[in-house]
């Protein structure tokens, strides 16, 4: 149900741009609406093995060993090495949220996961490298990298007083 | 016009995806038999295609956005406030691009060089990292589920400010002229 309403909202941006492009030009519609199906070919292969990928992991891995490192009780030590496996995971989208639904179904802790999400989405090392510190000022990066640092730790606290839903 | 990003089809951390599901395929179906092995394929196989078309439109609404909010249009919202009201732009603004870092930092960059504060380009990088919807929408979402993505993005909302406050002290603090 709720994955038919996303699909509704998301096409409905979609069509509504397309209208907001094709009354500027025909051309400018056409060239958004091509561009974006070749990105989306050519992210078939890695959505299939991601998703693939995360299924059998998370049937293999050995619970017990996740839960003693990332489980809800798993404390500190648990959130900064999420933390710091989030900073130095490789690759988009698709690799960070497999390895995040993986561990959520091999026992990881809730609040243990979202450090890691956020430490991906902040400091992902290899995103870092190539798209960030070639466009942007260094010194504004490394104050941006400086001040991020606590905000898995502040997530993952906020998530423990919130409580999960 | 600047030039267009492309999203590679193939590279290496794909291939170490690659490998890794295929090792662990193996492992299931040897050590677990053929009857999980195809159970945990047809599930894989179902979220898929539940997937397909929420990552189809993400690309779309990407390019389109890409092409109808030209970076200086953005440069020129954040760039113009600073203050408070410069969080809330940044934090907006944010919120609104869709999310791939070959658009945002660029924006990021134009904005460091147009004079904008850099706490407010640290609250529109830190918001695009851990609330663009596009992101939380085509691949979180899927991946996660509803309950966790939705409390993981209400749980993250005060980040970015907390990250400019802090970059705006930073600054204060390190910076030339001591500040005010």
């Amino acid at each position: 149900m709720i994955g038919l309403a996303i699909d509704i909202v998301l096409w409905g941006f979609v069509a509504g741009l397309a209208v907001m492009a094709a009354m500027r030009s025909r051309a400018l519609a056409w060239e958004g609406l091509r561009d974006g199906a070749v990105d989306f070919l050519r992210l078939i292969p890695r959505l299939v093995l991601g998703v693939i990928g995360a299924g059998f992991l998370a049937e293999v891995l050995p619970q017990d060993l996740i839960v003693s490192w990332f489980g809800p009780q798993s404390g500190l030590t648990g959130l900064t090495v999420a933390t710091v496996v989030g900073a130095i995971v490789p690759g988009g989208p698709v690799v960070g949220f497999a390895i995040g639904a993986t561990a959520l179904k091999s026992g990881a802790g809730a609040p243990q996961v979202i450090a890691f999400i956020v430490a991906w989405s902040l400091f992902a090392l290899q995103r870092l490298m190539m798209w960030e510190l070639p466009v942007m000022d260094g010194k504004a990066v490394w104050v941006r990298i400086a001040v991020s640092l606590p905000l898995p730790f502040l997530a993952a606290a906020i998530a423990m007083l919130v409580g999960r839903p | 016009m600047p030039p267009r990003r492309r999203i590679s089809s193939f590279d290496w951390s794909t291939g170490v995806i690659a490998a890794a599901a295929v090792v662990a395929g193996a492992v299931v179906y040897l050590r677990e038999g053929q009857d999980r092995f195809l159970a945990i394929l047809g599930s894989d196989v179902g979220l898929m295609v539940y997937m397909m078309p929420k990552v189809l439109a993400g690309c779309l609404i990407g390019t389109l956005v890409a092409l109808l909010l030209p970076r200086e249009v953005v440069t020129r919202w954040i760039g113009a406030e600073s203050g408070w009201l410069g969080f809330v732009i940044a934090f907006l603004a944010a919120v609104i691009l869709p999310g791939n870092p070959l658009t945002i930092f660029p924006v990021a960059g134009a904005l460091l060089i147009a004079g904008a504060d850099i706490g407010a380009v640290v609250v529109f990088v830190t918001t695009w990292a851990v609330i663009g919807y596009q992101r939380a929408l085509v691949w979180e979402l899927p991946f996660m589920g509803p309950d966790f993505t939705i409390w993981r993005i209400i749980v993250c909302l005060p980040l970015p400010f907390v990250a400019g406050i802090l970059a705006r002290m930073a600054m204060r603090a390190f910076g030339k002229g001591g500040g005010t």
